[in-house]
């Protein structure tokens, strides 16, 4: 059976979520590997969702909130962004590829951006083989 | 003899049985048995009410011994320590069949404490280390240590080390958790006086000994309501003026995503908080909530210059899990 990457995207109402609509809307073809989960804000998701995202089997992880200066709430997105930052080092020393998690600002506008954006981190993780998190973590030794 | 001591020295009628206690040590490094010991002169008062029937680091009680004890004739028992290799866990799955009531005592059979950073590592690696690359080690045969090894007399036996580093519930089912590094002896006391007096104990599976409030909400420093962090200093490299939040002076102290009731002896000597009191209820990971907290502070929206100031965190991973990594969402290295 051909590996099929899990890809979680975890998206700001406002902005992403609504991307991602236009994208279903506007009947822009991207990958079925994503598993969209709608936050109200990027500065609302927690390091914890991506741990758990990828304790629970996923392959890669996308974070997505509205352009720099456009949050709804004013910060929530820089808030991500310091997030993402400061869990990428972490995630790297525990032997998760980098590649694995992704930030990116998509608009409500950016349906085809979302669509692309979704395909690369697809073909990427598709290069790259199944995350080996959940085998670790499900078997001690 | 102070107050709370009084109390304990007349509860209505002295029980007929002493409480039968065990407490007995993992992969620990023995702080957690001295943190029993430091109860002081209380120590007369708690063997008034209970028989310490085992406790190797100071009575010469055989494992044998506890194997002839009925099933639940020890009342309470403090494990201390991890899960590192095959006698940890065989005593402590014994130690769970012959008492009523098990406590997992500190950091390391609470979370797996410092013991289980080893699982930034692999049992092959750590190996490779001691038995051959060590400065000091003279090793060219490459000898390991065997489990079993037949000798004329015999055959001579020792216990499997284990890969991964396991917090006590991984094994067995605990009844209390009493979180530090070590308890606060004060902690233990109050836990003690409450089980003498035959008061109600909580639910099973409570951390008790601590506050739900967290570390923060205890901490005597000034604190302002906007932190913001430009640069992240380690204690040594920067000079702490002894009032302000360590957090706003850049020094990452885990007070945020830790729990109360350490009396704060790290904060009072000027030091930050490292967590090992475990997270507040209903977190998952404190470390996550750790980078949460922190990564909001972290002042600057430009993507360069983020990453330029969280270089200044060094090891994250044993920074926000130094005390939890065997029992966070990530409990090891990926393999």
């Amino acid at each position: 059976m051909s590996y099929e990457p899990k890809l979680v995207a975890f998206l700001c109402n406002w902005c992403s979520y609504t991307g991602a609509d236009l994208a279903g809307t506007s009947r822009t073809k991207y990958s079925e590997s994503v598993r969209i989960v709608r936050v109200m804000c990027s500065g609302r998701i927690d390091p914890t969702f991506v741990l758990k995202a990828f304790r629970e089997g996923a392959d890669g992880v996308l974070i997505s909130g509205c352009h720099p200066g456009d949050c709804h709430y004013h910060e929530g997105n820089y808030k991500a962004l310091r997030r993402y930052h400061l869990l990428t080092p972490y995630l790297v020393q525990m032997g998760i590829e980098p590649e694995r998690i992704r930030l990116e600002w998509v608009s409500a506008s950016e349906g085809n951006r979302f669509a692309q954006i979704v395909d690369e981190m697809t073909a990427t993780l598709r290069t790259m083989g199944p995350s080996k998190v959940q085998a670790t973590m499900a078997n001690y030794a | 003899m102070n107050d709370s001591t009084k109390n304990v020295a007349t509860p209505p009628p002295v029980p007929k049985k002493k409480l039968q206690m065990a407490v007995y040590w993992g992969a620990a490094c023995g702080g957690c048995c001295v943190s029993v010991l430091d109860v002081h002169e209380a120590l007369f008062l708690v063997l008034e009410h209970a028989d310490l029937v085992f406790w190797p680091i100071a009575l010469d009680t055989k494992y044998k011994d506890v194997e002839a004890m009925p099933d639940k004739s020890i009342d309470l028992t403090l494990f201390n320590g991890a899960i590192r290799n095959s006698e940890n866990e065989h005593i402590a799955k014994l130690l769970r069949q012959k008492s009523k009531v098990l406590v997992a005592y500190g950091s390391c059979a609470h979370m797996g404490g410092i013991p289980g950073l080893a699982n930034f590592s692999t049992k092959e690696k750590l190996f490779q280390r001691v038995y051959k690359d060590t400065e000091s080690t003279v090793n060219p045969d490459n000898i390991r240590p065997q489990t079993s090894y037949t000798v004329p007399e015999g055959e001579l036996t020792l216990p499997v080390f284990y890969n991964d580093v396991k917090p006590l519930d991984k094994v067995v089912d605990v009844d209390y958790y009493i979180p530090g590094c070590p308890p606060q002896t004060e902690r233990l006391v109050d836990v003690f006086k409450l089980i003498v007096t035959g008061a109600t104990l909580p639910p099973a599976g409570s951390v008790v000994g601590v506050f739900d409030k967290g570390q923060c909400d205890c901490c005597k420093r000034t604190k302002s309501d906007n932190k913001k962090i430009k640069k992240f200093y380690r204690p040594w490299q920067i000079q702490d003026d002894g009032e302000t939040c360590l957090l706003e002076q850049g020094i990452i102290c885990m007070g945020p995503a830790t729990r109360g009731g350490c009396g704060a002896r790290c904060i009072d000597a000027n030091m930050p908080c490292r967590g090992c009191y475990g997270p507040p209820p209903d977190v998952a990971d404190p470390g996550a909530k750790m980078m949460s907290a922190i990564g909001t502070m972290i002042d600057s929206d430009d993507p360069m210059e983020i990453q330029e100031i969280v270089k200044g965190v060094v090891d994250p991973g044993g920074t926000f899990y130094r005390f939890s990594l065997p029992s966070a969402l990530l409990r090891r290295t990926v393999q």
